[in-house]
């Protein structure tokens, strides 16, 4: 489902990063973990299509993506993966719910609100479909997201430290949500961090 | 969601500096689009009712005024002028015809104007409903005076002394309507028209010393511009009488006003592009809290290019929303000023569709908007997605 091959990266003259090869099968989640400045938000960015790589292939649902035009590359995002960010992002003048109508139509889905209320029910916040999304909680704001990575039910979800800036019983929660929802969607969930309360749960866990 | 809803959602979400930019749009295109509807429609009655006189002759005085009074009759007469004194100009080899013009009194507000029927003519009005008088006394009316009166063939009215409402009236004698005339948007549908004849009636005393009667000016047309050349200037030098030529008095009346639309048009372009600046800044301080939300977006498959789009729908959203508050302004504008310029001269300005030159402003406009989305569209183009959305 997704592979990485002799991944290396460079920003601007600095040091080179060279990534060791991943491999994820089906129904399976990657936990990436490691200390702070080993690059693992770059490895991510790397995955997600964010950023260009020096040499070496990253193939997502058949496709190496380094390959693609940048384009390509907005199109392919919008069409097979899902981000959650260590802090959340939204498009601030719309409500929760109009955020995820945005996700549906960037990707050239059909524009469901059933669908869309119906996983907000799921992540319990249905009752703040409407307000904006400043208004929300910190832990309703990071639901909101996990949402969002959701809603296109994407082939992977990646996930920057998605719990760094919660409590351990939202940590435990939001977690499991992630990979409960993964599962239900046929998803991938990739996560990184170096949260140690995450560990526990994942089949695969790789050290950088 | 489509696009253009995120667009002006967007737009709402600032509501202050939005609604900023939208008044400075409204208020540069109200004052421009106004004044070219004014000014355009200010043109084209003069031109309408200078139509067929080439010349005018009366009393000696400002030759603006003898214009004003007899052609458009805006303003009070220079003086009367015996007729024997144009009796011989009738009928130089270079007139082509004349018509006489009496006037000096009002009924409600309308100048009664002793003349002959050739002065109907100068404005191809038709006889609506009765007919052109034949006896002293008998008038016709234009179609705006027997609208706003509401009076029929058959009434009666006296005539009161001046060209003010409120002079004191003739009651020794009563006019009757004989005949309405057909709408023609000149002058003519603003006066009660009547034999010279009637005039002398009412007036009896207005005779000079030797009794003889008079007029108060001669609408004069020449048989080839020759007369244009030679009878102006020797009118003016031989006789006690004064000879204006409109289109002259005109282009310099329309030369003064122009640069009065000049002034106010570039206090508008200035006002327009102040909104520009306004608009940039608006989306160019925004646009530095949603990187994060531009690229998030870029994340789930919007490209570059859409979200330049986003941008360049907001600045338009503003700007279009501008200009159609512009265009109502104007309108409210010319209304009130029409209403105005009716009850003091009754001339209505009521011109309110789109005219060709306000084209040329509404693109003025939009380019506007267009130019100050430029930067913040290429700083969207640009933005970094892996650098907006990582943790640093």
């Amino acid at each position: 489902m997704l592979a990485t091959a002799n991944l290396r990266f460079q920003y601007n003259n600095s040091k080179t990063f060279n990534f060791q090869d991943l491999e994820i099968g089906d129904g399976e989640h990657l936990l990436l973990v490691g200390p702070s400045g080993i690059g693992k938000t770059t490895l991510l960015h790397l995955l997600g299509g964010l950023l260009k790589p020096l040499s070496g292939g990253i193939k997502i649902a058949e496709t190496d993506i380094t390959q693609l035009s940048t384009i390509q590359l907005d199109h392919f995002r919008g069409q097979h993966l899902g981000f959650v960010f260590q802090k959340s992002h939204f498009v601030n003048s719309l409500s929760v719910l109009e955020n995820l109508l945005l996700i549906q139509s960037l990707a050239s889905r059909k524009v469901d609100r059933t669908v869309a209320f119906d996983l907000l029910k799921k992540l319990d916040i249905a009752d703040q479909a409407s307000m904006k999304v400043m208004k929300l909680s910190q832990g309703q704001q990071q639901r909101a997201s996990i949402a969002m990575a959701l809603i296109n039910r994407p082939a992977v979800v990646l996930a920057d430290e998605p719990t760094s800036s919660l409590d351990d019983s939202n940590c435990t929660k939001v977690m499991q949500l992630l990979r409960d929802q993964c599962d239900i969607n046929d998803s991938h969930l990739v996560v990184i961090t170096h949260d140690q309360r995450v560990i526990s749960g994942f089949e695969k866990v790789v050290s950088l | 969601m489509n696009m253009l809803l995120l667009s002006w959602k967007n737009v709402v979400a600032r509501p202050l500096s939005s609604a900023l930019s939208i008044l400075l749009i409204a208020l540069g295109v109200g004052l421009i689009s106004m004044i070219i509807l004014l000014g355009s429609q200010i043109q084209e009655k003069f031109e309408q009712n200078m139509k067929g006189v080439d010349m005018v002759v009366g009393a000696k005085g400002s030759p603006l005024q003898l214009i004003l009074s007899a052609v458009f009759q805006i303003d009070s007469p220079t003086g009367n002028i015996p007729i024997s004194a144009v009796e011989q100009l009738t009928k130089n080899r270079l007139v082509a015809n004349t018509i006489p013009l009496s006037y000096g009194d009002t009924f409600q507000g309308h100048r009664i104007v002793g003349t002959d029927s050739s002065y109907i003519g100068l404005f191809d009005a038709e006889v609506l409903h009765g007919r052109v008088w034949n006896t002293p006394m008998e008038v016709t009316l234009g179609a705006e005076v027997a609208e706003r009166l509401d009076l029929d063939i058959g009434d009666q009215f006296l005539g009161a002394h001046g060209l003010q409402e409120g002079g004191e009236d003739h009651e020794e004698a009563a006019y009757s309507v004989v005949g309405i005339l057909g709408r023609t948007n000149a002058v003519i549908d603003q006066l009660i028209v009547t034999d010279t004849e009637s005039v002398w009636q009412v007036h009896h005393h207005e005779e000079n010393q030797e009794g003889e009667r008079e007029i108060t000016a001669l609408l004069v047309k020449f048989r080839s511009p020759m007369g244009l050349v030679t009878l102006p200037r020797k009118i003016n030098q031989n006789t006690n009488l004064q000879a204006a030529v409109p289109a002259f008095e005109i282009s310099r009346l329309v030369g003064l006003l122009g640069m009065g639309i000049d002034t106010v048009s570039v206090i508008g372009i200035i006002i327009i592009v102040m909104a520009g600046v306004s608009m940039f800044i608006s989306l160019y301080s925004a646009l530095n809290d949603r990187r994060y939300e531009m690229a998030l977006m870029r994340c789930y498959g919007a490209s570059a290019f859409k979200l330049v789009r986003l941008v360049i729908n907001e600045s338009l959203l503003v700007t279009i929303a501008g200009l159609m508050m512009g265009l109502v302004l104007s309108r409210l504008g010319v209304v009130i000023i029409s209403a105005i310029s009716e009850s003091s001269y009754h001339y209505a300005l009521d011109q309110l569709s789109i005219i060709p030159e306000e084209l040329r402003l509404l693109a003025f406009t939009l380019l506007t908007g267009l130019v100050a989305a430029i930067i913040p569209a290429i700083q969207v183009y640009q933005v970094n997605i892996s650098k907006n959305l990582s943790n640093s």
